[in-house]
């Protein structure tokens, strides 16, 4: 297995403050990946890391086992939908389609047209005009229609309302499905991500808090409901990733590889949100008491 | 990428040489009448044998073109600097959609060759074009001026525009990615480019080669006059005996040079030295011309007493003319266009590095 996107302890600063650090991921190749975090927490930072727009100050990266942005046949490989989706404004569809078909040399006008029509978007119609929805759209169609490998996608939905969020999801299934490609999607909303995503990356204040199939990950982590305990009496192979106590009781999300054998516990499933959750929870955690970080 | 390149500069490329072709229009129509005028002038001049003396026709039309003209060839770059240069790069990073252009299959480093070179060479010719319309149109004028290598006129004519516009559309573009924004770029271009302009005329120009060094007879050329220095200031002599009015006080007189022109030279200096390099103190003066003391008299000294007394100083002092002759035009041309191209390739140089910096 190839992993289309490798980091080893990645970081990104703007003058002082580390945008992205420490960030070591192996993504495999094939996945739909969901970035999730916060705002500021340093997806679109890894994002453009990933394709070029920034260089990394620390660390090194590797998409499709090339180096970021450094020639046109690497740049061809990878699809890159911006944040806020930016297009030119005084710039018809049909003029984006003709200036993608000329700065790609594998572009495929055939399906750029076809989606274009079947998005219902007048070909005349200048971008700055288009609604968010079909701004993102016609980002989309752009990106894919270049045929990348990976296409990368940077808060796409964030700002339009949820019908067009959804039309955006379901178009880019659609042509995942069709063209086969690895996508990472960065979003601040689970929600977003949960229906289009086998693979879930967490970033958290600059971090990279947890990585992994999720059907892998929702296997491997329960809530714990029981008597008040304290966060030492559990085996070892459990790691409590968030814990909250009432004075009779805890509740712990714990990541454990085998059963909880433990019967003073009540276990329960989590969801994609509850665990993506616990997992923002726990950085916050971590951040008041950083001497007792454990790093993994 | 040269056409996704030239259909992003469409609008202000019709633009740009729209308004040349108007340009060209106005000059197209009114110039061959100005030539016109002046072959006439010149068949008849002969013929009446006054060329050197009379008056010639063209100087009295096309008043306010003739005026408009350097004004126009001279704000031209500058234009070119705020419109093609300025949103170049500016414009991509402001609306974010660099984050697009460059994600393309096409290097950063392509795509700012292409961007630069191709408004760069468009920024160029209409900085070349419209010099050579303005040229063309001018002929006359200046066969009659015979001054177009002076500071006022040289800037205005031959190759040195293109060199201009070179640069104030590099600048603009480095302004435009070192600000992120249109408008602050376009104010530092309009001050950058002003002030380089100045400083090449002014420090830099005169430099490019020596002055050649002549020495002439104090008669040469128009005067030489002498000049009295009282209380009110300054007043050529001449003036003053024409005037009548006797001065309560003279103060210093000192010894003007003559005015000696130089067709299509730039003439630097002329002053007045003896054979030691000594230019003539007023207390020599006085005692040379001992005339000159009547001048607080109500008997002032003639006209004639005066030449008498400049007759006597001729055979003690010189001019010393120092000018760039005619022939170093193009020389001179070539050096300050290509010492603008020169600032403006490394202002496209630094703009290459500093997108690589801030933008992997």
């Amino acid at each position: 297995m190839t992993a289309v996107l490798e980091a080893s302890r990645l970081g990104k600063r703007y003058g002082h403050k580390w945008a992205l650090s420490e960030c070591t991921l192996a993504i495999p190749a094939g996945k739909v990946v969901g970035l999730v975090g916060p705002n500021g927490a340093g997806k679109t930072t890894l994002l453009e890391l990933s394709v070029g727009l920034l260089r990394p100050d620390a660390g090194s990266i590797a998409v499709l086992g090339g180096q970021p942005g450094t020639s046109a046949s690497q740049l061809a490989r990878v699809g890159f939908v911006a944040q806020e989706t930016p297009t030119y404004a005084g710039m018809s569809t049909r003029d984006h389609l003709w200036l993608g078909a000329r700065m790609n040399p594998s572009w495929d006008e055939a399906f750029a047209e076809a989606r274009i029509a079947q998005l219902g978007l007048d070909p005349r119609q200048k971008a700055g005009k288009l609604s968010g929805g079909q701004r993102a759209q016609l980002a989309l169609t752009l990106a894919v229609a270049k045929r990348p490998e990976l296409l990368l996608l940077d808060e796409p939905v964030a700002s339009l309302d949820p019908l067009a969020r959804r039309e955006f999801l379901q178009g880019l299934m659609e042509v995942v499905a069709e063209h086969g490609a690895s996508v990472i999607l960065s979003s601040h909303l689970v929600a977003d991500l949960e229906r289009v995503c086998d693979y879930l990356v967490v970033l958290v204040d600059s971090r990279v808090r947890v990585a992994g199939d999720i059907d892998e990950l929702l296997a491997s982590h329960h809530r714990l409901t029981g008597p008040r305990h304290d966060r030492d009496g559990l085996p070892s192979d459990q790691q409590v990733i968030s814990a909250s106590h009432t004075d009779k009781q805890s509740s712990l999300v714990v990541r454990a590889d085998g059963p909880i054998l433990d019967p003073s516990w009540s276990v329960e499933q989590l969801d994609l949100e509850d665990l993506v959750l616990a997992y923002m929870a726990h950085a916050v955690e971590a951040d008041r008491r950083p001497k007792l970080e454990v790093r993994s | 990428m040269i056409r996704v390149a030239l259909r992003q500069f469409r609008t202000e490329g019709i633009v740009g040489f729209g308004l040349l072709v108007v340009f060209a229009i106005v000059l197209a129509i009114t110039g061959p009448h100005l030539a016109h005028v002046y072959d006439a002038f010149e068949s008849s001049c002969k013929v009446a044998r006054d060329c050197a003396t009379a008056p010639n026709p063209v100087l009295n039309l096309d008043k306010p073109l003739r005026g408009a003209l350097p004004f126009v060839v001279a704000i031209a770059p500058a234009l070119v600097g705020l419109f093609f240069g300025s949103p170049l790069i500016a414009r991509e990073l402001e609306t974010g959609t660099f984050r697009l252009a460059w994600t393309q299959s096409v290097t950063r480093r392509r795509w700012l060759a292409v961007k630069l070179g191709l408004v760069g060479i468009a920024s160029m010719a209409i900085g070349g074009l419209l010099t050579w319309m303005a040229d063309w149109w001018a002929s006359p004028l200046d066969a009659v001026n015979q001054d177009r290598f002076g500071v006022a006129n040289f800037s205005f004519h031959g190759i040195a525009p293109i060199g201009y516009a070179a640069f104030a559309f590099a600048l603009g573009a480095t302004a435009g990615v070192l600000f992120r924004k249109t408008v602050p770029a376009m104010a530092l271009t309009a001050a950058g480019f002003a002030a380089a302009r100045v400083a090449v005329t002014y420090w830099v120009r005169p430099h490019f080669a020596s002055p050649v060094r002549e020495s002439l007879p104090l008669s040469t050329g128009s005067g030489p006059g002498i000049l009295f220095v009282d209380g009110q200031g300054t007043m050529n002599f001449n003036a003053y005996i024409q005037s009548g009015v006797p001065t309560p006080a003279v103060g210093q007189v000192a010894l003007t040079a003559p005015h000696v022109s130089v067709p299509n030279g730039w003439v630097y200096s002329t002053t007045v030295v003896d054979k030691a390099g000594h230019a003539p103190t007023s207390h020599y003066l006085f005692r040379a011309c001992p005339v000159l003391k009547q001048l607080s008299k109500p008997q002032l000294p003639s006209a004639a007493q005066l030449q008498a007394c400049l007759t006597r100083l001729t055979s003690t002092f010189h001019t010393v003319l120092a000018y760039q002759p005619a022939n170093r035009f193009w020389p001179f041309q070539w050096a300050e266009m290509g010492l603008f191209l020169v600032a403006a390739l490394a202002l496209c140089g630094f703009t290459h590095l500093w997108l690589r910096r801030r933008y992997a």
